[in-house]
This record gives C-alpha cells, sequence and structure tokens, in this order.
C-alpha cells in the first residue's frame, strides 16, 4: 500500500489546472498501487476556504491537508510536504509542472533524499512502483526512470495530466501545523501575479495562433492578431521575434518561454526549431504555415500549407470571420 | 561577500547529442563547451560586482565533472571570474540531480558564499532544478528562472515569470538564484582575458576533499535511475497542401478546422 500526495497549487479563488491534473493522475496511480491520494494546500488561510479545498476530492484527492503559509513561494511548501510525508509514509509525490512544482519537488528530493524526475510525461506502475518516463536529449527519445529510494518525487511536464471530475466527491481535510525552517522565510513574495505586456494567459488560450521570423517584420502580427480575433483565440511567439522586439515576451513559447498545450496551434512563418517544438508539441492540433517546403514544423504538423503567409493569413481571417458569423 | 557561479561544461550546440546504449547515459564524446545558460549567471554575477551597490570581494567559478571541465572554468575566468573550482572525482560519473546538487553543496560548503548564482538550465540535461536542490542542502533561499535582479534593502529584488504573471520576490543573503537567459546579454571575453585565463587560480577538489559521502553520488546510488531509453511515439505524417490557389487553399483550411469543430 503506497500514497501519494499531491501538490495543489491555487490562486485567486481557483486551483491550477495543472495541479488539478496531477490530483487525478495520482487518483488512477494510488488505485493501482492499492493506496490513497492526498493533496496538500498551502497559503493565507482566508484564500482557501472549505468549499475550494474540497473540491479537490472530485479530482480524486481522498484528504487534503492544509497548511497556513506565505502564498506562491517554493520553500514553505517543501517543508510542508516533507512534515506530511515523514508522518504519513508516502512514497511519491507528484508535481502537475510549472516553476513552483519544479521548485518543491527538487527541494523535497534534497530534504527526503529522494529520487527525482522532471519533465514527466506519462507514469506507470511496474511491480508495485511508479515509473516515470521521460522525454530527453530534446525529446529524441523517451527514457523510463526507476525509483531507488523510499520516496519518489514526479514533476509531470505541463499539461501531461488531464484533469478528471467525479461531481460530488469531496476530500476530507486535515489542517497541519508546519513549523517552517529559517532559510523558507527569507524570502518574501512583494507583488505577485503582476500583468506586463499580453493581455492574454497563452497557458490557459483553446485556440494560439504563433508568429516566427516569416512574418518579416513586428507589423506581421496585426494580420495574425486579427485571425487570432477571428478565432477566439491567443497569439503567441517564438523566441526569435521576441529576441527581436516584435513581440511581448510574455507570449514567448518554447524551451525558455512558455509550454502550451491548445486544441488549435496554428503557427505561421516558424520553422519549427527543436526549443520551439519542446514548447508547444503536446497541441491537439497543429497547422502550419510556412513557404519553405523543407521547415521542420511540417513534420510534426497536421495540417501543413506551403505557401506565402502574407497571402494566406488575411483570406483566412475572412473567411473564418464569415464562417463563425 | 563572495558570489559563487555554478557551471558546466555540456556537449557544444553543434554536437548530437545521443545516449550511449552500452551505459544507458549520455554519450559525452564529441567537442565541448561551457553550458550557454551559465554565460548570463556569470554576467549576472559581474553585473552585480561592477555595479557597486555590493561590495563584492570575487567571484569565484564552481563546476562538478571530469577532467575536461577545467575548460569550462577557463571560459567562465575568461569572462570576469577571479578564480574557479574544479570537484572532479570519478566516484561522482553518473550522479542523479539529487546526487550532483548534493555534491555542489559540498563544494559550495567550503567557499562560505554571500551569494550563488546558476544558469536556469543545462543544455544538456535539461533539468531546471539544481538551483532548489542546492539551496535545500545549503539552508538557503531560493528562486530560480529570475530575469531581473536588483539590490534593495539589504538582499536582493528578485523578479520573475511565475504562472500567474511576474512575481517580485525580496530575498536576504545569503542565497541561491538561478537566471533566466532573459535576464541579461553576456559580454563576449577580451582576447586577453582569455590569455589571462590560465594564470587565475583553479582549485581541484575530489569528493573526500569536499567532506561529500560516498553512498551518495555516483551512478550506483543514484536515486533515480534511468533504465530503457525508447523512441518517442511516432506522430503520422500531417496532410500537406501546396498553396497554388489561394481561395481554394482556405477553403480547404476552414473544412480542415470545421470537421475538428475549431469553428464553433
Amino acid at each position: 500500500m503506497t500514497d501519494i500526495l499531491v501538490y495543489a497549487l491555487h490562486h485567486e479563488g481557483a486551483i491550477n489546472k495543472n495541479s488539478l491534473g496531477a490530483v487525478s493522475e495520482g487518483a488512477r496511480l494510488a488505485g493501482e498501487l492499492g493506496g490513497a491520494c492526498h493533496a496538500l494546500v498551502l497559503g493565507a488561510r482566508d484564500a482557501l476556504p472549505d468549499d475550494l479545498v474540497a473540491t479537490l476530492g472530485a479530482y480524486g484527492a481522498e484528504r487534503v491537508y492544509r497548511a497556513e503559509g506565505p502564498d506562491g513561494l517554493a520553500q514553505p511548501v517543501v517543508d510542508a510536504m516533507a512534515r506530511v510525508m515523514r508522518a504519513g509514509g508516502h512514497g511519491y509525490a507528484l508535481f502537475g509542472g510549472g516553476l513552483l512544482g519544479f521548485e518543491i519537488g527538487a527541494g523535497l528530493a534534497a530534504r527526503l533524499d529522494a529520487g527525482v524526475c522532471m519533465e514527466v510525461t506519462a507514469v506507470r506502475v511496474e511491480d508495485g512502483a511508479l515509473v516515470a518516463e521521460r522525454p530527453i536529449l530534446q525529446d529524441s527519445q523517451v527514457a523510463s526512470v526507476h525509483y531507488r529510494s523510499s520516496v519518489g518525487v514526479i514533476i509531470g511536464r505541463l499539461n501531461a495530466f488531464e484533469a478528471s471530475e467525479q461531481a460530488g466527491a469531496t476530500a476530507e481535510i486535515e489542517d497541519v501545523e508546519v513549523e517552517f525552517e529559517p532559510h523558507s522565510l527569507q524570502a518574501t513574495m512583494v507583488t505577485r501575479g503582476e500583468q506586463r505586456g499580453a493581455d492574454v494567459n497563452i497557458e490557459d488560450a483553446d485556440i494560439l495562433v504563433a508568429g516566427g521570423r516569416g512574418l518579416g517584420k513586428a507589423e506581421g502580427f496585426e494580420q495574425l492578431e486579427a485571425l487570432a480575433g477571428a478565432l477566439g483565440g491567443a497569439v503567441a511567439a517564438t523566441r526569435a521575434v521576441v529576441d527581436a522586439g516584435w513581440y511581448a515576451y510574455a507570449a514567448q513559447i518554447g524551451q525558455t518561454g512558455k509550454t502550451v498545450a491548445p486544441k488549435l496551434y496554428l503557427a505561421a512563418g516558424i520553422s519549427g526549431a527543436i526549443q520551439h517544438k519542446v514548447g508547444m508539441q503536446g497541441s491537439e492540433n497543429i497547422v502550419a504555415i510556412n513557404k519553405d517546403a523543407n521547415a521542420p514544423i511540417f513534420e510534426f504538423s497536421d495540417l501543413g500549407i506551403v505557401g506565402d503567409l502574407n497571402k494566406i493569413v488575411p483570406r483566412l481571417t475572412e473567411a473564418v470571420r464569415a464562417r463563425r458569423a | 561577500m563572495k558570489i559563487c557561479v555554478l557551471v558546466k561544461e555540456v556537449p557544444d550546440a553543434a554536437v548530437e547529442k545521443r545516449i550511449d546504449p552500452g551505459t544507458g547515459r549520455l554519450d559525452r564524446s564529441g567537442e565541448r563547451n561551457l553550458n550557454p545558460f551559465d554565460t548570463h549567471a556569470i554576467e549576472a554575477a559581474m553585473q552585480l560586482k561592477e555595479g557597486g551597490a555590493l561590495s563584492v570581494d570575487e567571484v569565484v567559478a564552481v563546476t562538478m565533472g571530469p577532467e575536461t571541465a577545467e575548460r569550462a572554468l577557463r571560459k567562465a575566468i575568461s569572462l570576469g571570474a577571479d578564480r574557479s573550482v574544479h570537484l572532479a572525482d570519478p566516484a561522482l560519473a553518473g550522479s542523479d540531480v539529487n546526487g550532483t546538487g548534493y555534491a555542489l553543496a559540498k563544494a559550495l560548503e567550503r567557499e562560505q558564499p554571500d551569494l550563488v548564482l546558476l544558469g536556469q538550465q543545462s543544455d544538456d540535461g535539461e533539468c531546471y532544478t539544481i538551483g532548489a536542490v542546492v539551496a535545500d542542502h545549503l539552508r538557503m533561499p531560493s528562486l530560480t528562472q529570475v530575469i531581473k535582479i536588483d539590490v534593495a534593502d539589504g538582499g536582493l529584488r528578485c523578479e520573475r515569470q511565475a504562472e500567474y504573471g511576474y512575481d517580485t520576490v525580496q530575498v536576504s543573503l545569503p542565497a541561491v538564484i538561478s537566471v533566466g537567459d532573459a535576464i541579461n546579454e553576456p559580454r563576449y571575453p577580451s582576447l586577453k582575458a582569455i590569455m589571462g585565463a590560465k594564470k587565475k587560480p583553479l582549485d581541484k577538489l575530489s569528493a573526500a576533499d569536499a567532506g561529500i559521502e560516498p553512498d551518495r553520488v555516483g551512478f550506483d546510488h543514484a536515486r533515480a535511475h534511468c533504465t530503457e531509453f525508447a523512441a518517442p511515439p511516432a506522430k503520422g505524417a500531417g496532410r500537406i497542401i501546396e498553396d497554388e490557389d489561394t481561395a481554394a487553399t482556405v477553403e480547404q483550411i476552414v473544412a480542415w478546422l470545421d470537421e475538428r469543430k475549431l469553428l464553433a
């Protein structure tokens, strides 16, 4: 019997969707291991009311440990999870990814002398233990990672785990007192979640229209904004054009930007370099428009159009508007 | 005060990386170079030193790796570090994230730094996490992916992109900060600095010198053990349209989107 503890991130009255996915994945895996899936939340007491916390039950958590502490910082959560796991004997800690998931997972691995695997895209049960699957070498191969420590830490890639909700189920809430390590309180949040530049959160968009060098100039983004508007989506950009100052850093996709997995990813003038691919390859439907028939993006797009985006995009925008009118 | 910058030698960007099927570890033959992400950490250290708001006495480059890693240290020196520390021991080879972070923390303990800087990721391992492991061992506050550092209120005011937008976090020293590559544009080393790099002090440490417990490092003690390697699930080649008649092309795209209920 092995229990799994999942960290659930919250902000402004909602649980992060990657955390919900991790809770559902934790419940599925705990079921196969014959154990239970528990979740842990940490934040200001008034930001974590019973009704919000208990909803984690609908995603598969039997119990939620609720700790009071500073929001948005990793190290206090390491203290809380280490305390709960030592007392409860949990065999695995699971994270849905994201910046805090990486930081907490890594810190927890150090604290508990645990093996840690990050960017995990799938987890399977083998001989009563969890095996994490992790793409390596810029996703050219997938490694299987076995844990040889009493605790294993699994940090998912963003959007790797799907949330599944069973209406009505609720979790029991257990409040835990955590004595924080001195160093965990030496970082303090000054401002959190400040929005700059882009007013759309590209990680939550169902449809993204992304632009790269092939747009030719910053003004090329205007036609992408029009197309994104017609499709009801948001605009994203490659690193090259963000570096060139054509578009906001907040919209950057890829190895050094954000990882997204929308229902539709329409790439215009993007060659599809691996650094970009790792940020968007989880998208459900990938459409690429590029004038170079040999562009790598055509190797992993579902629909590829070899042609001049300046001709195609404006007419596509018109056609989409007409179709949706 | 003292700033330690963690650096790593990685396969050159031009080298195709592969797993050695015999050992199950990264094939480290071929041209090697300083991890490009680390140059941003060195630059951040230099800007703090030159900025004058902190009194920085020295910048020390620290690495763990095989003999060849010395070249990465020389490169770090040419970019401005005053001296370097090379933790090199066959017993450390094949360490996982847990073991590597522990070993680096032991090497850093000897230096007693006021600030540890590192790059956001290594070009080969793609782990993003060493900073948080090192910080937990050193019992220091830690932030990763920092894109702006200001000296303020006796510590550092750091900015980064997090899950919900930009966060600004005040961190007191000593601390471990991993920087994103958007933080600065690293300088190029001068010829003089490259020539002078060989004359700067380089301390070599064995695992025993650093007080590293042998059963916590190396391939055989890796807590996370990579075994099988498989090709990723192949994705079938998609449909390709050559745009000859744009009106017809657009019609086909719209129909394709419609079939997948993306225009609802």
